[in-house]
């Protein structure tokens, strides 16, 4: 470390800096990670929500393990609300009552935490769809994909896990539908069920064994999960739009320091006190009402948080027996018999589905247009009809599970019977996402046959002229070089038929390969090209020669 | 003793036996639901009672009959009480609106001395629960943690922890409990109204029903202690409000935040 120009520091703030740097190194690292640059766009602030959030989740959740204690031991409570003193009840749930009422900002701070994390998978989720609907999955990202998939199945279990503290009669509830769901897994699922509880549910020991989950082991899996996902995230650079100027090799924005690092700093309290505000507001979770847990009974309005909903709903559209036919299934064996609950079994299997679907999508699409190329520019969803088509299946089909979670309160608020509620669901779970795929496609194949338009042919201007002969016509202007750059720049894979390989066979997997891709792309739009564009301006300017004064509107 | 004991092999000893339990059984069964038939048609005078069947005649009869007896339309209110009428008149429920899964809640169509001129005719057509007395409805005497308690394992799983209410099938529905009042609530649990199941004095005791109303009371009297309740109806309003006004000011925020020029 010794060169010629050894720097003499002049202030304080220079001699702590250099006494940092002369240790770590660390101005390298600064310079590195502050020049970092970042699109601008607001949907790609999803991801930066999901992360503050998680931090607010950290704050909150410190302040909620000082005073809370996961035991079950049972114990009367004495806590100063009136309306369960004297009730037996687990010391759990006692000290989430102590905590609501008796510990000062208490309630509002289980408020902050349970807002936050009913606010952080969301934003995973709206993340998720945005890098979905963008294809910023594409490669080199695949591998973030799956990390991020991960990440909000961990954000599930977190919340999940959280959910079943309080000890209350909601989360007993709920704990005892997995516990349902764990012994429908055929042969270990007993076995399973009672390794987790300790024996018969609920026993003594889950809320301790979830606590560890709760506030140990899931959280530091996300964590180092969202450290690898954001080394990723600048491994690989920001995806962004494209416009003019952007291509595939820069990434245009603004870096880190110091616009970016005072944003992103800014926005951090916004979600915080956006959280906060809603927290001081409004109600979430009021364990009070529920009183302790207690196995005989199940209290009408009792469905899981928000992101567990979807499964709630898997449960409740599934038919435990249809007409004649049983989904109780007894298999006969030797030793006697065994029932195998296919009621529970084929939601669970539809569910483990629809998120393996989601991990694996980055490979079916590469696998179907066969595109090994790097992709740094974003699509437009309507760019993209076939993956738009199949994402808004995805969310439709979810939708239906998460509205029949909420089947009952449908019934209520809307004056519906509750059993038409699941007749037409169950009729949605299966068209819903054909419909989706087919409306979603349309429209995005119509948006872009009105983009090739709009280049060809300008934007109605909203003007109509009347010839000297009586005719009507609407003016069309010229849209601007930066609209057309992003109406026209765009990518649109075309069919790619079966492909004999090498011995010249065309495998059973290929002919599948490029029967799907018929499927997908047979009926695409191309972006305008250069010389159709240059053909229609011709055209347009010879018009103009011909007697119109549209001279102005040219430039 | 040896008498007895000699004769338990006769054959008719068994069917001596079965009919001694059955007596028993039903003496016992008679005696404890005796309990439930409060006759109070003692309270009413019989002005009243003329007065009711005038009024029963030209609101009421259409379905349940010229003399209560029921009909096609309606069923017979003979023996049904007058906390049956006092129920459903006086919430409004009956005369109903129109035919449909349960009977509806509307403006209440009569005065109180109107309501208890009816209670009174169908209460003298024969014994059934009377309304109940003032002291098990003084929420003052009862035990909130206790009706609590009694609330939650019977009937929450209808009415909802927070009695907000719940469906049930087909179009039926357990409607909300916020602001019912207390005399109501009682007869509700006795008279088992619309799609509802009797809670009878063996069942839940007086006692134990001005319990269930103290909790239902306080509950609603102390209000949210965490800010506005979303109506509590559990996880579902909640999630709902975050997907829509939660992330919707987030959303708002990236809009402003990423158009301003840095």
């Amino acid at each position: 470390m010794t060169t010629d120009t050894v720097y003499q520091p002049k202030t304080k703030t220079g001699r702590i800096a250099d006494f940092v740097d002369q240790r770590t190194g660390a101005s390298g690292m600064v310079k590195e990670f502050g020049r970092k640059i970042f699109p601008d766009h607001w949907s790609f602030m999803f991801g930066e929500v999901a992360l503050y959030t998680f931090v607010i989740l950290l704050i909150s959740g410190t302040f909620l393990t000082l005073f809370f204690d996961p035991s079950m031991a049972h114990t009367t409570y004495d806590g100063s609300y009136n309306p369960l003193k004297g009730i037996g009840m687990s010391v759990a749930y006692h000290t989430s009552l102590d905590i609501s009422f008796d510990v000062r900002g208490g309630l509002f701070m289980r408020q902050v935490h349970h807002w936050s994390a009913l606010l952080f998978v969301a934003s995973v989720s709206v993340h998720m769809l945005r890098v979905f609907f963008t294809g910023a999955f594409r490669k080199p990202r695949e591998l973030n994909w799956v990390v991020g998939s991960t990440l909000l199945v961990l954000a599930m279990a977190a919340g999940f896990t959280g959910y079943s503290l309080p000890d209350d009669l909601l989360s007993g509830n709920g704990l005892r539908i997995i516990d349902g769901i764990i012994k429908a897994i055929p042969v270990v699922g007993t076995y399973i069920s009672a390794f987790l509880f300790g024996g018969e549910f609920p026993g003594t020991a889950i809320i301790g064994r979830l606590y560890m989950l709760h506030i140990m082991l899931v959280p530091a899996l996300i964590l180092l999960m969202v450290a690898v996902h954001l080394f990723m995230v600048v491994v690989h650079k920001h995806t962004q739009w494209s416009g003019p100027g952007r291509t595939e090799e820069n990434v245009v924005g603004f870096p880190v320091g110091p616009v970016y690092a005072a944003k992103a700093g800014g926005f951090f309290f916004i979600v915080f006190g956006v959280v906060a505000a809603i927290s001081a507001f409004f109600t979430i979770n009021p364990i009070w009402n529920y009183g302790p847990y207690d196995p005989s009974p199940v209290s009408a309005g009792t469905q899981p948080d928000w992101y567990i909903g979807w499964a709630d709903g898997a449960l409740r559209l599934m038919p435990g027996q249809l007409w004649d036919f049983s989904f109780d299934w007894i298999i006969p064996f030797p030793w006697g018999d065994n029932l195998l609950a296919m009621g529970v079994l084929v939601p669970a299997v539809v569910l483990v589905a629809l998120l393996g679907g989601m991990f694996v999508w980055p490979w079916v699409e590469r696998w179907i247009t066969k595109d090994d190329r790097e992709h740094h520019l974003l699509d437009r969803p309507r760019n993209a009809p076939f993956r738009t088509a199949v994402g808004v299946a995805g969310v439709v089909f979810y939708c239906v599970l998460w509205a029949a979670a909420s089947s009952d309160l449908i019934a209520t608020h809307f004056h519906v019977a509750l059993n038409d509620v699941t007749y037409w669901l169950r009729a949605l779970f299966f068209l819903g996402p054909i419909l989706g795929f087919i409306i979603a496609r349309r429209i995005a194949l119509a948006l872009q046959r009105k983009d090739r338009d709009i280049v060809l042919h300008g934007r109605e201007a909203g003007i109509i002229e009347m010839s000297p002969e009586g005719a009507f016509t609407e003016r069309h202007e010229q849209v601007d070089e930066y609209k057309l750059y992003k109406l026209t720049a765009f990518e649109s894979p075309e069919v790619l038929p079966a492909q004999a390989d090498r011995a010249g066979h065309v495998t059973r997997s290929e002919k599948l390969r490029g029967s799907v891709s018929k499927f997908f792309f047979e009926d695409r739009v191309a972006p305008v090209t250069k010389s159709e564009l240059e053909e229609a301006r011709s055209h347009h300017g010879h018009h103009a020669v011909e007697g119109h004064d549209d001279k102005e509107l040219e430039q | 003793m040896k008498a007895l004991s000699q004769k338990r092999r006769h054959p008719l000893a068994a069917v001596a036996l079965l009919l001694m339990g059955l007596l028993v059984t039903g003496g016992l069964y008679a005696a404890a639901s005796s309990v439930n038939e409060a006759q109070a048609a003692s309270a009413y005078s019989a002005s009243d009672v003329e007065e009711g069947n005038k009024l029963f005649l030209a609101n009421c009869a259409t379905c349940h009959g010229m003399n209560a007896e029921g009909t096609d339309a309606g069923p017979s209110l003979i023996g049904v009480g007058a906390a049956s009428v006092d129920f459903q008149v006086g919430t409004g429920r009956m005369p109903m609106q129109m035919q449909g899964p349960q009977a509806q809640v509307k403006p209440v169509q009569f005065d109180d001395e109107q309501v208890q001129q009816l209670s009174a005719y169908v209460a003298s057509l024969g014994a059934g629960p009377a309304v109940p007395e003032a002291e098990y409805l003084d929420t003052s005497l009862g035990n909130s943690g206790q009706g609590g308690e009694i609330f939650r394992v019977n009937c929450a799983m209808c009415h909802n922890a927070a009695a907000a209410g719940g469906a049930l099938t087909r179009g039926k529905f357990a409607p909300s409990l916020e602001g019912v009042e207390e005399k109501h609530i009682y007869e509700a649990m006795v008279i088992g109204p619309q799609n509802m199941p009797v809670f009878n004095d063996s069942n839940i005791s007086p006692e134990d029903k001005r319990d269930v109303i103290t909790f239902l009371k306080e509950i609603e009297a102390q209000g949210s202690p965490g800010g506005a309740k979303l109506g509590s109806l559990g996880p579902v309003s909640e999630g709902l409000f975050v997907w829509t006004a939660g992330l919707g000011i987030i959303i708002a925020f990236t809009i402003w935040l990423t158009s301003r020029p840095s």
